[in-house]
């Protein structure tokens, strides 16, 4: 107690700091609120309102500079729910021709949770050009509604939809994930708009500004020291050629299927077509955009179906063409190898069957596409003596051709590519037993059937690697990023497969060569123009085979590829080689000297069946 | 017989001053988050969906809890003071592993709609923890300087303990919640130890380290610091006898104000981003985006500022109401004071706030028993804490750290414990003529 009383002097010291502290409070808060004129605003009455200015997206080049993708604007009608009281409501509804009921199911809709009464909502999405001057004039009856002005995408001429693929509103998953993105916001769907978002979305920007009772904006908020500028998004520079790309659609209407053009010394796509195709300036706008969305969704030819990256089909024939590098790599054939054909396979009762046609050697088995030769070729690659168990020789085989793309994702720049299929060991143990099956069981896949499967730009891709003899460029559509040109570095690095032998590549391109003198593709031969290719039927469990094409030209330093897969057309020299031909005949020579067979394959229609000419042999 | 009824009336001995100041600042806390809440979708004061119907909520059931604090006997408080400090310690250690992740901190128990954090608890815990450790008749922590190691073990003993009882939640709470704001709360009984002995000595020296923490900080040229340092060091040498005993002491000193700058720099370097852009924003240090890490305490200040000498009007506020103000029902309801009612009301907040703190000081001094005594200082040390940091840092004199405005912000946990720290002194102050400890 004794040490308590020299002690409460101390209170004295405590509640004066107490004091001391409030007393600065006070006479700080005297200067903020009365003396310093920095923190005013005149307020009474005002409103803020925060503007985003969005930025355009970037633009989208073909390799010669033309333009694929530019930006139209357009208006969007905002409303903050709770401003919007006193408003026109009649004036506004027969200006965007709405019902009344209409108008208050829009504004519940903006009141309601995720909206919020006291924050901004889309009330009209892209509003013409017209009606949007129709309100301008009449917007200070409008309280509570503002404009603000969009872009959307335009296509000058309406090609490459699936590669361009589509913009359309964030989703809400999206919002939640990543901060960036605002509801109401527009993001890449698909194709290059989706996997060259960051490039071409920009930066949006904001604008603060003040408002009075009448909706009117008075100003900017503190000068604008707040605001920020959108920014631009990059420009993209394609490796696509329109005028090709264009051409090449052109003559795949009416068909069911897809072509791929890359130039094989870079690795750059010059066109990519899924048919049937559709005009992407359909996929832009509010309420058109869904309309036709969903008819495009319902169509039974599934034309938003990407067929170039996501259908899998059966290479047929065109396989050979791997089997053949592997077996003279491995030793087991050469060029003067032959094996006999019955019409078929002879060691498996004549299946799998084969056409009528001459003995043939390495070249000529190319060139006239013999099922039986390559049945062998196969079974000789499996069931090696280096290999204790064909198990280990077809692992051989299996990894050998994934070198060349197929049972892979290769990397391209174009989102939702599919891998295709080369069946593995633990998939034949588990359809056959574990010792159920030999090398004889699955001796179609020498062939290009049974499991194998390939998406047309893998198929694309291994024709460019027979045209660079033994490597390739990962196939991507984007030649350089925003105005410095940026790329990938791992587009510009050579990618080498497990066959190097330059003599195999040799004999193989020889056959190839002669496919189109005197082989399977004989009538498509191109004008002045020395090519290669290789026919293809692809058997398939969906009624008529896929009519395969591949090709390159010309053959000394190649300028382009063409892989052409058309659904049920049947056999590969009829329908597919012709395109391919045309399609090399205008990359190469810049003009078309075959103007007949050209309107015939840009006039069939076999989708519905019309005008179908096949040749059922192999 | 008169005089027998009224001491067993619930409200005898209760001091109406500070019930009344209580009943005030709630109410005008209330007020205020309905206007920083308001919105004209949602009128109705009892809609729970709202902040404002469940601070109501929260009002009645503080108003329960403070019956049921004057009905329970005071030496209830004194029996289990080191009972509530062991319960709410491990309160706070469970919440790490059975809490809610609210913004990177797991300080939170939920039961529906509703939360609870046991921090905020914790400070009525350690006050009567502290009050009972340090009204022990056999323990003062009032003692001479002494340099020698058995002197400082002997004579210090008592405040180690003291210290540890304050430290021991600060760290949990922050090693283990990550909430710095609620944690740095428990350096107020600082004050409280002053008030029962503690050196001066210490306060002075603690004072010298804050300024040379301040000046190491709002300098960004902290070798200049040093080098002036040093001139101020060498300039003492000039001045003073130049014994071997005082050339020691000042190198000693110079040593350690040395130590403390660079600690500083080394800590500020280590600090989590948002932590180091508070402490710019505070000092005006650097490159402040306005727009960004600057925008609470601007915002704070523009709303406050706008509020101008009498205040927007109620509900007028356009900075609060537009949601300019971040957390402008909870850290920053005094934004929403400063637009609508303006320098008067701003002013009669900090009054009535002031008020209640002295008069818990007075009260405090009027106090027979010890354990009354502490723990009404340590009513007052926290109350003025959270009101001087929380108003600081709306009016840009201290760095942003999120605790609330006692009585007036949102929130149940803050509601109930103030209220409970508030009303167990009361009801101590109602029999003070008992002896307890």
């Amino acid at each position: 107690m004794s040490n308590n009383a020299s002690l409460s002097g101390r209170k004295y010291f405590i509640g004066g700091f107490f004091v001391l502290v409030a007393f600065i409070y006070v006479l700080r808060l005297f200067y903020i609120q009365v003396i310093n004129d920095k923190y005013k605003l005149d307020a009474q009455n005002n409103a803020f309102r925060y503007q985003t200015e969005y930025p355009m997206r970037g633009y989208i080049y073909d390799r010669n500079g033309k333009i694929l993708v530019y930006n139209e604007p357009s208006y969007d009608l905002l409303v903050i729910p709770r401003e919007a009281k006193g408003c026109d409501t009649l004036s506004l509804c027969e200006t965007l021709q709405i019902t009344k009921e209409e108008y208050l199911k829009r504004m519940k809709k903006a009141s309601q949770a995720p909206n919020s009464p006291r924050k901004q909502s889309v009330f009209e999405k892209q509003m013409s050009a017209e009606t949007f001057a129709a309100l301008q004039e009449k917007m200070y009856r409008f309280k509570g509604f503002f404009v603000q002005k969009r872009a959307v995408r335009k296509y000058p001429k309406p090609v490459a939809a699936h590669l361009l693929g589509y913009v359309s509103e964030v989703s809400k998953a999206k919002t939640e994930k990543d901060p960036y993105y605002k509801e109401g916001d527009y993001i890449g769907m698909s194709g290059i708009e989706r996997s060259y978002e960051d490039a071409l979305r920009g930066k949006k920007g904001v604008q603060i500004a003040i408002t009075d009772v009448h909706n009117k904006i008075i100003g900017k908020y503190m000068d604008g020291k707040y605001d920020t500028m959108a920014i631009q998004g990059k420009p993209l520079y394609c490796t696509i050629d329109r005028d090709l790309q264009e051409y090449g659609e052109k003559l795949m209407q009416g068909k069911k299927g897809a072509l791929v053009a890359i130039e094989p010394s870079t690795g750059e796509i010059l066109c990519i077509i899924s048919a049937p195709t559709y005009d992407p300036n359909l996929l832009v706008g509010g309420k058109e955009r869904a309309r036709n969305f969903s008819r495009l969704y319902a169509d039974t030819n599934s034309p938003l179906f990407n067929r170039a990256l996501q259908a899998m089909y059966p290479p047929g024939s065109t396989f050979k063409l791997i089997d053949a590098l592997i077996g003279q790599n491995d030793g087991v054939i050469k060029r003067s190898t032959s094996f006999p054909c019955a019409q078929g396979y002879p060691p498996m009762g004549g299946k799998p069957k084969c056409h009528p046609h001459a003995p043939v050697d390495l070249v000529g088995s190319v060139a006239q596409s013999c099922n039986s030769y390559y049945s062998y070729v196969f079974r000789e690659i499996v069931d090696q003596k280096k290999y204790p168990t064909f198990v280990e020789g077809y692992n051989h085989w299996r990894n050998t051709v994934m070198t060349f793309g197929p049972g892979t994702h290769l990397g391209t720049d174009l989102p939702y590519d599919k891998p295709g299929n080369v069946p593995s060991v633990p998939y034949y143990n588990k359809v056959f037993g574990k010792n159920g099956w030999r090398s004889n069981t699955i001796v179609s896949l020498g062939i290009g059937q049974a499991e194998l499967l390939l998406v047309p730009l893998q198929m694309a891709n291994v024709v460019a690697t027979i045209a660079n003899r033994g490597f390739y460029y990962i196939p991507h559509c984007v030649k350089g990023v925003g105005t410095e040109k940026t790329i990938d570095k791992k587009f510009t690095e050579k990618k080498y497969v497990a066959v190097q032998n330059q003599e195999a590549y040799t004999n193989v391109i020889d056959g190839m060569q002669m496919c189109f003198d005197a082989g399977t593709a004989y009538y498509s031969r191109v004008p002045g123009v020395v090519a290669c290719g290789k026919t293809g039927t692809a058997e398939n469990p969906h009624g008529k085979s896929h009519a395969v094409f591949m090709a390159f030209a010309p053959r000394e330093n190649p300028k382009i590829v063409i892989a052409c897969l058309i659904e049920n057309a049947g056999f590969g020299g009829v329908w597919s080689a012709p395109i391919v031909s045309l399609m090399i005949e205008k990359y190469i020579t810049g003009k078309v000297t075959r103007p007949e067979l050209e309107k015939r394959m840009m006039e069939v229609d076999l989708i519905r069946g019309k005008n179908l000419i096949t040749t059922e042999y192999h | 017989m008169v005089q027998r009824r009224n001491q067993n009336s619930l409200f005898y001995g209760v001091d109406r001053l500070l019930v009344l100041i209580y009943v005030l600042l709630v109410i005008m806390g209330w007020l205020n988050i309905y206007a920083a809440v308001y919105d004209e979708e949602h009128q109705s004061i009892i809609d729970t969906s709202q902040k404002y119907g469940k601070q109501l909520l929260w009002i009645f059931s503080a108003a329960i809890i403070a019956f049921s604090i004057l009905l329970i006997d005071a030496n209830f408080y004194t029996a289990f003071a080191y009972g509530f400090y062991a319960v709410f310690i491990t309160a706070n250690v469970l919440v790490i592993f059975l809490g809610k992740e609210i913004k990177g901190s797991k300080s939170w128990f939920r039961f529906g709609d509703f939360g609870l954090q046991p921090a905020e608890f914790m400070k009525f815990a350690t006050n009567l923890a502290l009050a009972k450790f340090l009204s022990n008749q056999n323990i003062s922590i009032t003692h001479r300087i002494g340099f020698k190691l058995k002197q400082i073990i002997k004579y210090y003993r008592n405040t180690f303990w003291a210290l540890c009882i304050i430290v021991a939640p600060l760290v949990i709470i922050i090693l283990l919640q990550n909430e710095t704001g609620l944690a740095i709360v428990f350096l107020a009984f600082i004050i409280v130890l002053y008030r029962e002995g503690l050196n001066v000595g210490f306060i002075i020296f603690g004072i010298m380290v804050t300024i040379l923490f301040v000046l190491s900080l709002a300098f960004s040229q902290i070798y200049g610091l040093l080098i002036v340092l040093a001139a101020m060091a060498a300039s003492v040498l000039l001045f003073v006898k130049r014994t071997r005993a005082n050339v020691i002491a000042v190198v000693a000193v110079y040593l350690l104000a040395a130590s403390v700058v660079l600690g500083t720099n080394y800590a500020y370097n280590h600090l989590e981003a948002h932590q180091k852009v508070r402490i710019d924003v505070l000092l005006g240090r650097g490159e402040v985006n306005m727009k960004k890490e600057g925008y609470n305490v601007n915002q704070a200040m523009i709303a406050i500022g706008s509020g101008g000498f009498s205040g927007k009007g109620y509900l007028q506020g356009t900075q609060t109401k537009y949601d300019f103000v971040p957390e402008q029902d909870t850290d920053f309801i005094f934004c929403t004071v400063g637009e609508e009612w303006g320098f008067v009301g701003s002013t009669v907040v900090i009054f009535l706030e002031l008020l209640l703190i002295l008069r818990l000081i007075t009260l405090a001094e009027r106090q027979r028993s010890d354990f009354s005594r502490i723990y009404g200082y340590g009513v007052s040390a926290i109350l003025f804490f959270h009101v001087a940091v929380n108003i600081g840092m709306t009016i840009g004199l201290m760095p942003v750290i999120g605790i609330p405005l006692p009585f007036f912000s949102y929130g149940g946990s803050s509601l109930w414990s103030f209220t409970i720290l508030l009303f167990i002194f009361i009801k101590l102050d109602a029999n003070r003529l008992l002896v307890l400890r």
